[in-house]
C-alpha cells in the first residue's frame, strides 16, 4: 500500500476496510417479522371485527395492544433482541416507537421520576413526534388551502 | 536545558526501569465468555454486581479491582503516594466516587480509552523523579453506562453498524514501585492528538488508527527500534478494522508489524459466536487485559519486550452530534522483564 496522504485519501481507504452490514439477510429478515406484526395487527381486527366492534374501535384496539405487546417485550429485554434481528422490520410499525419510549423511561429510572423517566423517556421518540406532527399540520394546512379552493372554483 | 532522559522528538528512556509490582482485573459477565477469561481475577455474574446503577457498579468494579491490586503487592495502602485513575463517564465520576474513601492522593486522567497507559506512564514519570515510591495506576469502564451515555438505551431494538465496537465491563490496575523485580515499565512515549478526519462515531478504530500510527513509528525512530525488538505489540482496543488498518499504515511507511502485532479489542472477545462486530473498546478493555493477560505472559517470561500502545477516541456525544471529527491519541509504554 502506497503512503496514505490526505484526509479525502484516508477516509476513501477506511471505507474499502470497513465492513458493511449484511445488507440482504437484514431486508429479507425486517420483510418477514414486519409482515408477522402487521398480520397479527390484521387478525386482532378480525377477531374485533368478529365480535361485533365497528371498524374504527377495531384500529384503536389493533393500535393499543401492539403498542402493549411491544412495551411489554421491551420489558422482558426480548424486544430488543427482535430489534437486532428484524432491524426496520420491528422498528417500522407502531411496535417501534412503542419500544423507542419505554427503552429510555427504563434506562433512565435511576436518575429518578422526574427528571430521569419522565425527562429522558422521549430523547428517541421526540424527533419523531416533532416532525410527524409537524408534517402533520403542513399536510393539513395544504388539504385545507386545495379543499376551499376546489370548493370556490364549484 | 537538557533533557537526558529524552529519546527523539517525544520518547523518553527512564534512567531506573520502573517495577510492576502487582495488578489486578475485574471484568463482566460478557468478558467472562470470552477467550481469556481464565487470566482475569475475578468475573462477575450480571453487570449490577449487586448495585442500583450501573455508574454504581464501574465504582464498585474499580475500588475492588484497586483493593486487589493493594492487597497483591502487600504494599500497606499507607505507603502509596498516587492514584493515577479514570474511566468513561461524565467527570471521571467512576473513579471518583470509587476510590473516594481510599484515602490516597489522587489525580484522574482522562485519555477516552488510553487512559490507563496514560495513567501508568505519568505514574512511571512520577516515580523516575521522585515525587513517589509506589504509584496506584488503574482505569474502567461498563458497557451499560457507556452505551446510557453515547448512545442508546440498551433495550432499543436497534441494529449496530459493523464496524461498531462493543464497551468492555471491566477494570485493570497495575501498582508501580520504584524497586521489585520486574516486569519493568522502560520506554515511554507520549502520543500527540492525530486527527484523521473520520466523523463516523460507530468507526472507532478508523478514527484512533492514525494515532495509532504516529505514536507507533514516532517510538520506533525515536528509539532506534525495530518492531522484531519486541515479542509482541499491543494496541488498546482498536478493534478488528482499526488493526488492519494500522498493520497497513505502518507497512506503508516500511514497518511491517504483522507478526507480533495484536490488538486487545480484537483479543478479549470471540468475534464469531459473541456478536461484538469489531471488538472491544473502553478504558477496561486495554487495562483488564493487560493487568490479567499480558502480565501474566511478562512474568512467566513467554513475552520479554512488550510495546503497548492505548488509543482513544477524544470525542462526546455532543461533538459528534455536531458534526465534528473524531480526534485520536496513543500513548506507548515498553515493559520489559
Amino acid at each position: 500500500m502506497k503512503p496514505i496522504q490526505s484526509k479525502e485519501e484516508y477516509q476513501t481507504y477506511v471505507e474499502t476496510k470497513s465492513p458493511n452490514s449484511p445488507i440482504i439477510k437484514d431486508c429479507f429478515n425486517a420483510f418477514w417479522v414486519g409482515g408477522c406484526i402487521c398480520a397479527i395487527g390484521q387478525i386482532i381486527f378480525e377477531i374485533c371485527k368478529i365480535r361485533g366492534i365497528d371498524e374504527t374501535n377495531s384500529y384503536t384496539i389493533v393500535s393499543m395492544l401492539l403498542i402493549f405487546l411491544s412495551a411489554f417485550l421491551t420489558g422482558l429485554n426480548i424486544f430488543n433482541k427482535i430489534g437486532k434481528f428484524a432491524g426496520a422490520g420491528s422498528l417500522i410499525p407502531i411496535t417501534g416507537f412503542a419500544n423507542s419510549i419505554v427503552s429510555p423511561a427504563m434506562e433512565y429510572k435511576s436518575e429518578g421520576y422526574v427528571m430521569g423517566v419522565g425527562a429522558k423517556m422521549f430523547t428517541v421518540a421526540g424527533p419523531v413526534l416533532v416532525y410527524g406532527i409537524s408534517s402533520s399540520i403542513i399536510v393539513g394546512l395544504i388539504y385545507i388551502i386545495f379543499h376551499t379552493q376546489s370548493i370556490t372554483l364549484i | 536545558m537538557i533533557f537526558i532522559k529524552k529519546v527523539g522528538n517525544q520518547s523518553y528512556i527512564l534512567s531506573k526501569p520502573v517495577n510492576i509490582a502487582s495488578t489486578a482485573s475485574i471484568v463482566g459477565p460478557k468478558e467472562k465468555n470470552g477467550p481469556l477469561h481464565q487470566f482475569f481475577d475475578q468475573c462477575l455474574e450480571d453487570e449490577f454486581w449487586g448495585e442500583k446503577s450501573w455508574e454504581k457498579a464501574e465504582s464498585k468494579i474499580i475500588k475492588e479491582t484497586v483493593n486487589m491490586a493493594i492487597a497483591k503487592s502487600g504494599i500497606p495502602s499507607k505507603d502509596i503516594d498516587f492514584c493515577f485513575a479514570g474511566d468513561l463517564l461524565n467527570q471521571c465520576i467512576a473513579s471518583s466516587f470509587g476510590l473516594r474513601e481510599s484515602n490516597i492522593p489522587f489525580l484522574g486522567m482522562f485519555g477516552a480509552c488510553s487512559t490507563f497507559i496514560e495513567s501508568m506512564l505519568t505514574g512511571s514519570v512520577f516515580i523516575d523523579g521522585d515525587f513517589a515510591t509506589n504509584v496506584i495506576c488503574a482505569a474502567s469502564s461498563h458497557f451499560c453506562s457507556a452505551e446510557k451515555q453515547f448512545r442508546f438505551p440498551l433495550e432499543l431494538g436497534n441494529q449496530r453498524p459493523q464496524t461498531s465496537q462493543w464497551t468492555v465491563t471491566g477494570s485493570g490496575c497495575a501498582i508501580l514501585t520504584k524497586e521489585g523485580t520486574g516486569p519493568y515499565v522502560t520506554t515511554l512515549t507520549p502520543g500527540k492528538i492525530v486527527d484523521m478526519g473520520i466523523k463516523d462515531a460507530n468507526n472507532m478504530g478508523a478514527a484512533m488508527a492514525g494515532a495509532a500510527e504516529d505514536t507507533l513509528l514516532t517510538h520506533f525512530q525515536d528509539t532506534g527500534r525495530a518492531p522484531s525488538y519486541y515479542d509482541a505489540i499491543f494496541t488498546g482496543d482498536l478493534g478488528h478494522v482499526g488493526k488492519d488498518i494500522l498493520i497497513d499504515l505502518a507497512g506503508s511507511k516500511g514497518y511491517n508489524i504483522k507478526s507480533n502485532y495484536n490488538d486487545c479489542g480484537v483479543l478479549i472477545f470471540d468475534k464469531e459466536n459473541q456478536d461484538t462486530h469489531s471488538g472491544g473498546s473502553g478504558c477496561g478493555c486495554i487495562a483488564s487485559v493487560f493487568a490479567g493477560y499480558i502480565y501474566q505472559m511478562l512474568q512467566q517470561k513467554k513475552y520479554r519486550r512488550v510495546l503497548m500502545i492505548a488509543t482513544g477516541a477524544l470525542m462526546n456525544s455532543t461533538s459528534s452530534q455536531q458534526g465534528e471529527s473524531i480526534p485520536g491519541i496513543a500513548h506507548a509504554i515498553s515493559i520489559e522483564v
